[in-house]
Protein backbone atom coordinates (compact mmCIF):
# COMPACT_ATOMS: atom_id res chain seq x y z
CA UNK A 1 0.00 0.00 0.00
CA UNK A 2 2.54 2.41 0.92
CA UNK A 3 5.44 3.54 -1.74
CA UNK A 4 9.06 3.57 -0.93
CA UNK A 5 9.96 5.47 2.36
CA UNK A 6 9.03 8.82 1.77
CA UNK A 7 11.98 11.43 2.09
CA UNK A 8 11.23 14.78 3.53
CA UNK A 9 9.45 16.91 1.49
CA UNK A 10 10.15 20.64 0.75
CA UNK A 11 6.64 22.10 1.36
CA UNK A 12 5.62 25.73 0.33
CA UNK A 13 2.80 27.74 0.56
CA UNK A 14 2.13 29.61 -2.47
CA UNK A 15 -0.44 32.71 -1.74
CA UNK A 16 -1.89 35.56 -3.25
CA UNK A 17 -2.09 38.50 -0.99
CA UNK A 18 -4.46 41.28 -1.57
CA UNK A 19 -7.47 42.40 -3.85
CA UNK A 20 -5.94 41.66 -7.53
CA UNK A 21 -7.99 38.53 -8.57
CA UNK A 22 -5.39 37.28 -10.98
CA UNK A 23 -3.63 34.13 -10.03
CA UNK A 24 -2.35 32.89 -13.16
CA UNK A 25 1.42 33.88 -12.08
CA UNK A 26 1.04 32.04 -9.45
CA UNK A 27 -0.59 28.98 -10.40
CA UNK A 28 2.40 28.55 -13.18
CA UNK A 29 4.82 29.22 -9.91
CA UNK A 30 2.91 26.24 -7.75
CA UNK A 31 2.77 23.43 -10.87
CA UNK A 32 6.35 24.50 -11.34
CA UNK A 33 7.39 23.31 -7.75
CA UNK A 34 5.22 20.37 -8.06
CA UNK A 35 7.15 19.58 -11.30
CA UNK A 36 10.49 19.65 -9.34
CA UNK A 37 9.34 17.77 -6.56
CA UNK A 38 7.59 20.01 -3.92
CA UNK A 39 4.46 19.83 -2.36
CA UNK A 40 2.54 23.10 -2.52
CA UNK A 41 -0.21 24.19 -0.75
CA UNK A 42 -1.96 26.80 -2.75
CA UNK A 43 -4.60 28.90 -0.81
CA UNK A 44 -6.56 30.98 -3.42
CA UNK A 45 -6.95 34.24 -4.50
CA UNK A 46 -7.69 37.37 -1.78
CA UNK A 47 -5.72 36.18 1.14
CA UNK A 48 -4.99 38.82 4.07
CA UNK A 49 -1.74 38.92 6.10
CA UNK A 50 -3.32 36.82 8.91
CA UNK A 51 -4.62 34.49 6.75
CA UNK A 52 -1.08 33.61 5.06
CA UNK A 53 0.41 33.41 8.36
CA UNK A 54 -1.46 31.33 10.02
CA UNK A 55 -1.71 28.98 6.76
CA UNK A 56 1.98 28.50 6.72
CA UNK A 57 1.98 27.66 10.58
CA UNK A 58 -0.79 25.17 10.34
CA UNK A 59 0.71 23.30 6.79
CA UNK A 60 4.61 23.84 8.29
CA UNK A 61 6.21 25.13 5.58
CA UNK A 62 9.33 25.70 4.96
CA UNK A 63 9.16 27.96 1.99
CA UNK A 64 6.50 31.08 1.80
CA UNK A 65 6.20 32.21 -2.38
CA UNK A 66 4.05 35.42 -2.27
CA UNK A 67 2.42 36.61 -5.50
CA UNK A 68 1.28 40.06 -6.38
CA UNK A 69 0.01 41.70 -9.35
CA UNK A 70 -1.56 45.04 -7.31
CA UNK A 71 1.48 47.32 -6.23
CA UNK A 72 0.56 46.92 -3.26
CA UNK A 73 3.71 44.57 -2.02
CA UNK A 74 5.18 47.34 0.53
CA UNK A 75 1.95 47.71 2.34
CA UNK A 76 1.03 44.56 2.51
CA UNK A 77 4.23 42.39 3.28
CA UNK A 78 5.81 43.97 6.33
CA UNK A 79 2.17 42.52 7.44
CA UNK A 80 2.50 39.62 6.45
CA UNK A 81 6.20 39.32 7.91
CA UNK A 82 5.51 40.70 11.25
CA UNK A 83 2.35 37.87 11.40
CA UNK A 84 4.58 35.22 10.94
CA UNK A 85 6.54 36.75 13.33
CA UNK A 86 4.39 36.64 15.95
CA UNK A 87 3.49 32.95 15.27
CA UNK A 88 7.12 31.98 15.58
CA UNK A 89 7.89 31.53 11.93
CA UNK A 90 11.07 32.99 11.64
CA UNK A 91 12.98 30.30 9.79
CA UNK A 92 10.85 30.22 6.64
CA UNK A 93 12.42 30.86 3.45
CA UNK A 94 10.31 34.00 1.69
CA UNK A 95 10.55 34.91 -1.70
CA UNK A 96 7.94 36.75 -3.98
CA UNK A 97 6.77 37.26 -7.53
CA UNK A 98 5.10 39.94 -9.92
CA UNK A 99 5.01 43.60 -10.80
CA UNK A 100 7.48 45.07 -8.41
CA UNK A 101 9.91 47.78 -8.90
CA UNK A 102 13.72 47.39 -9.10
CA UNK A 103 13.64 50.44 -6.26
CA UNK A 104 11.71 48.37 -3.63
CA UNK A 105 14.15 45.37 -3.86
CA UNK A 106 15.96 46.78 -0.84
CA UNK A 107 12.83 47.39 1.35
CA UNK A 108 11.99 43.56 0.43
CA UNK A 109 15.40 42.37 1.15
CA UNK A 110 15.61 44.13 4.57
CA UNK A 111 12.51 42.57 5.04
CA UNK A 112 13.80 38.94 4.53
CA UNK A 113 12.66 37.88 1.16
CA UNK A 114 15.56 36.58 -0.71
CA UNK A 115 14.31 36.79 -3.90
CA UNK A 116 12.25 38.58 -5.98
CA UNK A 117 11.20 37.07 -9.27
CA UNK A 118 10.21 39.15 -12.18
CA UNK A 119 7.74 38.53 -14.90
CA UNK A 120 10.06 37.10 -17.64
CA UNK A 121 11.83 34.43 -14.81
CA UNK A 122 12.54 31.14 -16.39
CA UNK A 123 10.11 29.44 -13.79
CA UNK A 124 13.19 26.95 -13.88
CA UNK A 125 15.69 29.86 -11.86
CA UNK A 126 12.46 29.71 -8.95
CA UNK A 127 12.60 25.43 -8.51
CA UNK A 128 16.76 25.66 -8.24
CA UNK A 129 16.37 28.84 -5.64
CA UNK A 130 14.04 27.34 -3.21
CA UNK A 131 16.08 23.95 -3.64
CA UNK A 132 19.13 25.97 -2.67
CA UNK A 133 17.92 27.45 -0.15
CA UNK A 134 15.29 25.71 2.05
CA UNK A 135 17.15 24.45 5.42
CA UNK A 136 16.13 20.85 5.74
CA UNK B 1 11.85 16.57 21.71
CA UNK B 2 10.17 16.46 24.97
CA UNK B 3 9.94 20.31 24.88
CA UNK B 4 8.09 19.44 21.94
CA UNK B 5 5.36 17.20 22.66
CA UNK B 6 5.07 19.48 25.97
CA UNK B 7 4.03 22.39 24.13
CA UNK B 8 1.90 20.11 21.99
CA UNK B 9 -0.10 18.92 25.30
CA UNK B 10 -0.71 22.93 25.95
CA UNK B 11 -2.39 23.67 22.88
CA UNK B 12 0.61 24.93 20.69
CA UNK B 13 -0.84 25.12 17.34
CA UNK B 14 2.60 25.09 16.00
CA UNK B 15 4.04 22.20 17.90
CA UNK B 16 0.88 20.70 16.56
CA UNK B 17 2.12 21.31 12.64
CA UNK B 18 5.49 20.31 13.44
CA UNK B 19 4.71 16.98 15.18
CA UNK B 20 2.55 15.88 12.03
CA UNK B 21 5.42 16.65 9.63
CA UNK B 22 7.69 14.61 11.76
CA UNK B 23 4.84 11.86 11.47
CA UNK B 24 4.18 12.37 8.19
CA UNK B 25 7.74 11.89 7.69
CA UNK B 26 8.88 9.22 8.92
CA UNK B 27 11.52 9.99 10.94
CA UNK B 28 12.91 8.13 14.46
CA UNK B 29 11.77 11.52 16.73
CA UNK B 30 7.94 11.32 14.76
CA UNK B 31 7.63 7.91 16.16
CA UNK B 32 8.78 8.83 19.16
CA UNK B 33 6.25 11.46 18.87
CA UNK B 34 3.14 8.74 18.00
CA UNK B 35 4.39 6.69 21.05
CA UNK B 36 4.03 9.41 23.79
CA UNK B 37 0.83 10.89 22.32
CA UNK B 38 -1.14 7.68 21.07
CA UNK B 39 -2.33 7.12 24.57
CA UNK B 40 -4.51 10.65 24.32
CA UNK B 41 -6.11 9.47 21.32
CA UNK B 42 -9.44 7.71 20.81
CA UNK B 43 -11.36 10.71 21.71
CA UNK B 44 -12.47 12.21 18.87
CA UNK B 45 -15.28 11.36 16.16
CA UNK B 46 -13.38 10.91 12.85
CA UNK B 47 -15.47 11.86 9.50
CA UNK B 48 -14.07 10.17 6.48
CA UNK B 49 -15.21 12.33 3.16
CA UNK B 50 -15.37 10.42 0.35
CA UNK B 51 -16.43 10.56 -3.28
CA UNK B 52 -15.65 11.81 -7.02
CA UNK B 53 -13.07 14.89 -7.87
CA UNK B 54 -14.97 18.00 -8.06
CA UNK B 55 -18.43 16.88 -6.17
CA UNK B 56 -17.65 19.23 -3.35
CA UNK B 57 -15.75 17.31 -0.86
CA UNK B 58 -13.32 20.00 0.48
CA UNK B 59 -16.27 22.63 0.28
CA UNK B 60 -18.29 20.31 2.13
CA UNK B 61 -15.82 19.38 4.72
CA UNK B 62 -15.38 23.20 5.56
CA UNK B 63 -19.42 23.72 5.84
CA UNK B 64 -19.51 20.57 8.22
CA UNK B 65 -16.74 22.04 10.24
CA UNK B 66 -18.64 25.01 10.39
CA UNK B 67 -21.55 23.51 11.38
CA UNK B 68 -19.96 21.93 14.09
CA UNK B 69 -18.22 24.91 15.88
CA UNK B 70 -21.79 26.79 15.90
CA UNK B 71 -22.63 24.05 18.40
CA UNK B 72 -19.59 24.82 20.20
CA UNK B 73 -17.23 21.96 18.77
CA UNK B 74 -13.52 21.84 17.80
CA UNK B 75 -12.17 20.42 14.30
CA UNK B 76 -9.12 18.95 12.84
CA UNK B 77 -9.25 18.45 9.21
CA UNK B 78 -7.02 16.28 7.13
CA UNK B 79 -7.38 17.06 3.52
CA UNK B 80 -5.62 14.52 0.88
CA UNK B 81 -4.73 15.31 -2.37
CA UNK B 82 -2.58 13.53 -5.35
CA UNK B 83 1.48 13.31 -5.32
CA UNK B 84 2.36 13.05 -9.06
CA UNK B 85 3.90 9.66 -9.29
CA UNK B 86 6.34 11.01 -11.72
CA UNK B 87 7.72 13.96 -9.75
CA UNK B 88 6.45 12.77 -6.39
CA UNK B 89 5.80 16.81 -6.25
CA UNK B 90 1.62 17.61 -5.50
CA UNK B 91 -0.26 20.71 -5.48
CA UNK B 92 -2.66 20.71 -2.61
CA UNK B 93 -5.49 23.17 -3.04
CA UNK B 94 -8.03 21.64 -0.91
CA UNK B 95 -7.78 25.07 1.48
CA UNK B 96 -9.37 27.24 -1.39
CA UNK B 97 -12.74 26.11 -0.24
CA UNK B 98 -11.88 26.15 3.80
CA UNK B 99 -10.66 29.62 3.57
CA UNK B 100 -13.32 31.07 6.59
CA UNK B 101 -11.95 28.40 8.72
CA UNK B 102 -8.53 29.78 8.69
CA UNK B 103 -8.33 32.18 11.72
CA UNK B 104 -11.07 30.24 13.65
CA UNK B 105 -8.77 29.20 16.61
CA UNK B 106 -11.01 25.96 17.28
CA UNK B 107 -10.30 24.69 13.64
CA UNK B 108 -6.96 23.16 11.97
CA UNK B 109 -6.62 21.97 8.42
CA UNK B 110 -3.78 20.50 7.29
CA UNK B 111 -2.85 19.26 3.96
CA UNK B 112 -1.42 15.76 2.99
CA UNK B 113 -0.17 14.89 -0.20
CA UNK B 114 -1.34 10.89 -1.17
CA UNK B 115 2.77 9.86 -1.41
CA UNK B 116 2.17 6.75 -3.62
CA UNK B 117 -0.67 5.60 -1.04
CA UNK B 118 -3.62 3.92 -3.09
CA UNK B 119 -6.83 4.19 -2.01
CA UNK B 120 -7.62 7.82 -1.99
CA UNK B 121 -5.32 8.53 1.54
CA UNK B 122 -1.54 8.96 2.46
CA UNK B 123 0.46 6.24 3.79
CA UNK B 124 0.48 7.83 7.27
CA UNK B 125 -2.82 9.02 7.84
CA UNK B 126 -4.19 7.08 10.38
CA UNK B 127 -0.85 8.56 12.35
CA UNK B 128 -1.73 12.05 11.92
CA UNK B 129 -5.46 11.58 12.60
CA UNK B 130 -4.12 9.74 15.67
CA UNK B 131 -2.36 13.44 16.09
CA UNK B 132 -4.58 15.20 15.73
CA UNK B 133 -7.23 13.37 17.73
CA UNK B 134 -4.89 13.32 20.95
CA UNK B 135 -4.60 17.53 20.32
CA UNK B 136 -7.58 16.73 21.74
CA UNK B 137 -10.39 18.23 18.83
CA UNK B 138 -13.54 16.83 19.21
CA UNK B 139 -14.21 15.79 15.58
CA UNK B 140 -11.26 15.22 12.76
CA UNK B 141 -12.02 15.38 9.25
CA UNK B 142 -10.63 13.11 6.37
CA UNK B 143 -11.17 14.50 3.37
CA UNK B 144 -9.97 11.88 0.71
CA UNK B 145 -8.64 12.37 -2.78
CA UNK B 146 -11.98 11.36 -4.67
CA UNK B 147 -9.50 9.76 -7.84
CA UNK B 148 -12.14 7.12 -8.25
CA UNK B 149 -14.43 4.19 -7.11
CA UNK B 150 -11.88 2.57 -5.28
CA UNK B 151 -11.27 4.63 -1.72
CA UNK B 152 -12.59 2.10 0.40
CA UNK B 153 -9.95 2.66 2.60
CA UNK B 154 -11.54 5.62 3.95
CA UNK B 155 -13.71 3.55 6.18
CA UNK B 156 -10.85 1.40 7.97
CA UNK B 157 -9.74 4.94 8.92
CA UNK B 158 -12.68 6.90 9.92
CA UNK B 159 -15.19 5.79 12.21
CA UNK B 160 -17.96 7.83 10.06
CA UNK B 161 -17.48 7.59 6.14
CA UNK B 162 -19.74 10.22 4.24
CA UNK B 163 -19.91 10.03 0.44
CA UNK B 164 -20.77 12.87 -1.24
CA UNK B 165 -22.53 12.13 -4.62
CA UNK B 166 -23.95 14.93 -7.60
CA UNK B 167 -26.92 14.89 -9.36
CA UNK B 168 -27.09 14.11 -12.78
CA UNK B 169 -23.52 12.66 -12.72
CA UNK B 170 -24.69 9.35 -13.24
CA UNK B 171 -22.01 8.40 -10.17
CA UNK B 172 -25.07 6.48 -8.56
CA UNK B 173 -24.85 3.59 -10.66
CA UNK B 174 -21.34 3.11 -11.11
CA UNK B 175 -20.79 3.87 -7.15
CA UNK B 176 -23.07 0.58 -6.66
CA UNK B 177 -21.33 -1.51 -9.52
CA UNK B 178 -17.79 -0.74 -7.42
CA UNK B 179 -19.47 -1.50 -3.80
CA UNK B 180 -18.39 1.92 -2.87
CA UNK B 181 -21.94 2.41 -1.36
CA UNK B 182 -21.30 -0.27 1.37
CA UNK B 183 -18.82 1.70 2.87
CA UNK B 184 -21.20 4.84 3.56
CA UNK B 185 -22.59 4.95 6.98
CA UNK B 186 -24.72 8.48 5.65
CA UNK B 187 -24.78 9.30 1.82
CA UNK B 188 -25.22 13.27 0.94
CA UNK B 189 -26.85 14.74 -2.34
CA UNK B 190 -24.01 17.46 -2.71
CA UNK B 191 -24.80 20.41 -5.06
CA UNK B 192 -28.48 19.84 -3.82
CA UNK B 193 -28.99 23.42 -5.86
CA UNK B 194 -28.61 21.94 -9.25
CA UNK B 195 -31.49 19.58 -11.05
CA UNK B 196 -32.20 16.12 -10.30
CA UNK B 197 -31.30 16.17 -6.58
CA UNK B 198 -34.44 14.46 -5.70
CA UNK B 199 -34.15 12.34 -8.17
CA UNK B 200 -30.88 10.60 -6.96
CA UNK B 201 -31.93 10.72 -3.36
CA UNK B 202 -35.11 8.25 -4.13
CA UNK B 203 -32.43 6.38 -6.32
CA UNK B 204 -29.96 6.19 -3.75
CA UNK B 205 -32.33 5.72 -1.57
CA UNK B 206 -33.69 2.93 -3.42
CA UNK B 207 -30.35 0.80 -3.76
CA UNK B 208 -30.22 1.03 -0.12
CA UNK B 209 -33.36 -0.89 0.01
CA UNK B 210 -31.45 -4.00 -1.22
CA UNK B 211 -28.81 -4.06 1.75
CA UNK B 212 -29.13 -7.18 3.56
CA UNK B 213 -31.92 -6.84 6.34
CA UNK B 214 -31.70 -6.01 9.47
CA UNK B 215 -28.57 -3.80 8.80
CA UNK B 216 -28.47 -0.14 9.35
CA UNK B 217 -29.75 1.72 6.27
CA UNK B 218 -27.46 5.01 5.86
CA UNK B 219 -30.02 8.31 5.34
CA UNK B 220 -29.41 10.23 2.40
CA UNK B 221 -29.27 13.76 2.12
CA UNK B 222 -29.32 16.84 0.34
CA UNK B 223 -27.05 19.85 1.33
CA UNK B 224 -25.64 22.66 -0.92
CA UNK B 225 -22.44 22.95 0.96
CA UNK B 226 -21.67 26.72 -0.98
CA UNK B 227 -24.51 28.02 0.63
CA UNK B 228 -24.16 25.97 3.44
CA UNK B 229 -27.82 24.69 3.38
CA UNK B 230 -28.00 21.18 4.81
CA UNK B 231 -25.04 20.99 7.03
CA UNK B 232 -27.22 20.86 10.00
CA UNK B 233 -28.94 17.70 9.64
CA UNK B 234 -25.53 16.14 7.88
CA UNK B 235 -23.80 16.77 11.79
CA UNK B 236 -26.87 15.34 13.41
CA UNK B 237 -26.99 12.59 10.96
CA UNK B 238 -23.10 12.07 11.85
CA UNK B 239 -23.71 12.53 15.43
CA UNK B 240 -26.41 9.72 15.38
CA UNK B 241 -24.07 7.44 13.89
CA UNK B 242 -21.44 7.84 16.12
CA UNK B 243 -24.26 7.06 18.70
CA UNK B 244 -25.49 3.82 17.10
CA UNK B 245 -21.63 2.30 17.01
CA UNK B 246 -21.76 3.22 20.67
CA UNK B 247 -24.90 1.75 21.16
CA UNK B 248 -24.66 -1.36 19.10
CA UNK B 249 -20.98 -2.35 20.31
CA UNK B 250 -20.00 -1.58 16.41
CA UNK B 251 -17.39 0.88 18.00
CA UNK B 252 -15.53 -1.63 19.94
CA UNK B 253 -15.49 -3.85 17.15
CA UNK B 254 -14.78 -1.56 14.16
CA UNK B 255 -11.86 -0.07 16.45
CA UNK B 256 -10.69 -3.42 16.61
CA UNK B 257 -10.77 -4.38 13.26
CA UNK B 258 -8.82 -0.84 12.74
CA UNK B 259 -6.27 -1.59 15.13
CA UNK B 260 -5.87 -5.39 13.84
CA UNK B 261 -5.53 -3.93 10.48
CA UNK B 262 -2.78 -1.27 10.84
CA UNK B 263 -0.31 -3.39 13.16
CA UNK B 264 -0.24 -5.69 9.93
CA UNK B 265 0.27 -3.55 7.62
CA UNK B 266 2.99 -1.84 9.86
CA UNK B 267 4.79 -5.37 10.26
CA UNK B 268 4.39 -6.02 6.82
CA UNK B 269 6.32 -2.89 5.67
CA UNK B 270 8.82 -3.61 8.79
CA UNK B 271 9.46 -7.02 7.65
CA UNK B 272 9.70 -5.62 3.93
CA UNK B 273 12.58 -3.22 5.27
CA UNK B 274 13.89 -5.86 6.83
CA UNK B 275 14.45 -7.93 3.88
CA UNK B 276 15.61 -5.29 2.01
CA UNK B 277 18.32 -4.82 4.27
CA UNK B 278 19.18 -8.34 4.42
CA UNK B 279 19.58 -8.03 0.56
CA UNK B 280 22.29 -6.93 -1.26
CA UNK B 281 21.15 -4.75 -3.93
CA UNK B 282 23.36 -7.11 -6.81
CA UNK B 283 20.93 -10.20 -5.20
CA UNK B 284 18.13 -8.77 -6.14
CA UNK B 285 18.98 -7.47 -9.14
CA UNK B 286 20.22 -11.11 -10.43
CA UNK B 287 16.75 -12.85 -8.88
CA UNK B 288 14.80 -10.00 -10.71
CA UNK B 289 16.62 -10.89 -13.69
CA UNK B 290 16.06 -15.02 -13.62
CA UNK B 291 11.99 -13.65 -13.09
CA UNK B 292 12.14 -11.67 -16.11
CA UNK B 293 13.76 -14.14 -18.00
CA UNK B 294 11.27 -16.73 -16.90
CA UNK B 295 14.06 -19.07 -15.35
CA UNK B 296 12.25 -18.38 -11.94
CA UNK B 297 8.64 -17.78 -10.81
CA UNK B 298 8.15 -14.82 -8.48
CA UNK B 299 6.85 -16.54 -5.88
CA UNK B 300 10.03 -18.64 -5.45
CA UNK B 301 11.93 -15.44 -5.90
CA UNK B 302 10.20 -13.90 -3.03
CA UNK B 303 10.62 -16.81 -0.82
CA UNK B 304 14.57 -17.34 -1.14
CA UNK B 305 14.38 -13.35 -0.09
CA UNK B 306 12.30 -13.73 2.94
CA UNK B 307 14.49 -16.96 3.37
CA UNK B 308 17.28 -14.58 4.60
CA UNK B 309 15.22 -13.50 7.56
CA UNK B 310 15.55 -16.78 8.86
CA UNK B 311 19.27 -16.78 8.55
N1 LIG C 1 -23.60 24.69 -7.27
C1 LIG C 1 -22.88 24.11 -6.31
N2 LIG C 1 -21.55 24.05 -6.44
C2 LIG C 1 -20.84 23.46 -5.45
C3 LIG C 1 -21.45 22.93 -4.30
N3 LIG C 1 -20.48 22.40 -3.51
C4 LIG C 1 -19.31 22.61 -4.15
N4 LIG C 1 -19.52 23.24 -5.32
C5 LIG C 1 -18.51 23.67 -6.30
O1 LIG C 1 -17.92 22.52 -6.90
C6 LIG C 1 -16.57 22.78 -7.21
C7 LIG C 1 -15.68 21.71 -6.62
O2 LIG C 1 -15.76 21.80 -5.22
P1 LIG C 1 -14.66 21.17 -4.24
O3 LIG C 1 -15.15 21.37 -2.87
O4 LIG C 1 -13.31 21.68 -4.57
O5 LIG C 1 -14.76 19.63 -4.67
P2 LIG C 1 -13.78 18.40 -4.34
O6 LIG C 1 -12.85 18.26 -5.50
O7 LIG C 1 -14.67 17.22 -4.21
O8 LIG C 1 -13.07 18.73 -3.07
C8 LIG C 1 -16.26 24.17 -6.70
O9 LIG C 1 -16.36 25.07 -7.76
C9 LIG C 1 -17.35 24.42 -5.68
O10 LIG C 1 -17.65 25.78 -5.51
C10 LIG C 1 -22.88 23.03 -4.17
O11 LIG C 1 -23.49 22.58 -3.22
N5 LIG C 1 -23.53 23.62 -5.22
MG1 LIG D 1 -11.00 18.72 -2.53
Amino acid sequence: MTAPSTATKIRVLIAKPGLDGHDRGAKVVARALRDGGCEVIYTGIRQTPEMIAEAALQEDVDVVGLSILSGAHLELFPRIVDEMKKRGLDDVLLFCGGIIPEEDTAALSGLGFQAIFRPGTNTQDIVKFVFEHVKK
Amino acid sequence: MDSLIERFLEGDRRALARVISRVENETAEGRECLRALYPRSGRAHSIGVTGGAGSGKSTLTGALAAAFRRRGHTVGIVAVDPSSPFTHGAILGDRIRMQDLTLDPGVYVRSMASRGALGGLAPTIDDVVAVMDAFGFDYVIIETVGAGQDEVEIAGTALTTVLVNNPGTGDDIQAMKAGILEIADVLVVNKADHPGADVLVSQLQALLTLSPAGSRRPPVLKTTATRGEGLDALADAIDEHRAYLESSGELERQRAIDSRHQVLSIARAILLERIRQATPEEELESLVQQVAARRLDPHSAAESLAARLRA
